[in-house]
């Protein structure tokens, strides 16, 4: 009796389609992934049961943590014309270069006196540097104010929007810089703002 | 698909020695791999926790607004919060109805909100003014915390105002600041 013979079939499989669906998904990915903006301090926001999303553009946000208070806005153009209405008011001429390396700064947390050192630096460099923050004195050198009311006159100006503001808070800052905070924004008759949280877990009911 | 038909048409015999073709196909297997590893990556660093916003109205500082109406002390509920994140609640003024301390969370101020609540709006036919007073030893935390219990309560009307001298002595007094 002869033997059955099966025919052996190629275990290569058409990888084409595979293939095609894998870059699809990757080109997806890498299209909606947003760079995220590394803190210059470990910033741990507390968790609420609010659901509304933070809004993606036309926004600042001034983070807080260790005591200082950093600062940034969205939109390089709004950035750079921030930038120039500060150096005019400060008297500062930051040159074409420094601006559009400010333009590409996503948060920094400096005084101006030494934002063109800071400039200056390797973005390397700029990762190990201890900023200090930027000063929100009651009396004449309340420089947080000021950057918060340039961007806002910049935006208005650029694309005739007002700004809104968030605030980034550390679970464990003490509550004073918070306040100092809220008074800078509400004497700028800034009274609807945003506290940045995360979504807790599980609500608890 | 990603081969090409590379057989030459007819099987002349003779004629000219055609060096052999090879095969245009490819082997995308490590092309896939490489692929699905790069999604893997992509998939994970991607945040899927987007932050949240969470909407906070001052009150206007602006002193020429001269019809603000008072609010009656039996319908106010103040809240101040202390160190080790404890929290003191009364109504009515400083120093008339004695302080209680709770904490935050489900059984603590969300349960006194509640009650609270209800007890003013049965009393007065009018929903309750909460007053939340940081002091400066509460946290962040602190204050989100009670903005996110003024949410889940449904509190109708709430402000965030600075702490005075006696509600801190009262902090003190029970050890909260």
């Amino acid at each position: 009796m002869p033997r059955v013979k099966v025919a052996r079939k190629s275990t290569s499989i058409d990888m084409t389609a595979m293939c095609d669906v894998a870059f699809l998904l990757l080109t997806f990915f890498i299209l909606t992934a947003k760079p995220r903006t590394e803190d210059p301090v470990q910033v741990d926001i507390p968790a609420s049961s609010v659901e509304q999303p933070v809004p993606d553009d036309n926004m600042l946000t001034l983070t807080v943590g260790q005591g200082k208070v950093f600062f940034s806005v969205d939109g390089n153009d709004i950035r750079k014309q921030t930038l120039i209405q500060m150096g005019e008011k400060y008297k500062i001429n930051f040159t074409p270069e420094e601006q559009i390396k400010f333009s590409g700064l996503p948060v920094f947390g400096v005084p101006i006196a030494q934002l063109k050192g800071f400039l200056a630096l390797e973005p390397d460099q700029r990762k190990e540097f201890k900023q200090p923050g930027i000063p929100r004195d009651t009396t004449n050198n309340n420089e947080l104010s000021d950057w918060i009311r340039e961007a806002r006159k910049a935006d208005v100006a650029l694309h005739n929007k007002a700004l809104r503001i968030g605030v980034k808070g550390d679970n464990k800052e003490e509550y004073p810089v918070v306040k100092d905070v809220i008074r800078i924004l509400t004497n700028q008759k800034i009274n609807k703002f945003n506290f940045i949280t995360s979504l807790r877990a599980a609500p608890k009911k | 698909m990603a081969e090409l038909d590379t057989s030459s048409g007819g099987g002349k015999k003779g004629g000219k020695v055609r060096s052999k073709k090879a095969s245009t196909r490819v082997d995308l297997t490590a092309m896939v791999d490489l692929a699905f590893l790069l999604i893997t990556f992509f998939m994970l660093t991607t945040t899927l926790a987007k932050p949240k916003a969470m909407d906070v109205t001052m009150p206007d500082k602006d002193e020429k607004v001269k019809d603000e109406l008072p609010v009656a002390a039996s319908r106010s509920m103040t809240l101040l919060l202390g160190a080790n994140n404890k929290v003191e609640w009364f109504i009515g003024e400083p120093g008339k109805t004695p302080p209680e301390t709770t904490s935050y969370g489900k059984d603590g101020l969300r349960k006194v909100l509640i009650e609270k609540g209800q007890e003013v709006q049965q009393s007065t036919g009018k929903y309750m003014v909460v007053l939340i007073k940081p002091s400066d030893k509460s946290t962040y935390k602190n204050l989100v915390d009670a903005l996110d219990e003024m949410k889940i309560t449904n509190v109708q009307s709430l402000a965030i105002v600075d702490i005075t001298a006696p509600e801190l002595e009262l902090l003190k007094r029970d050890g909260n600041y």
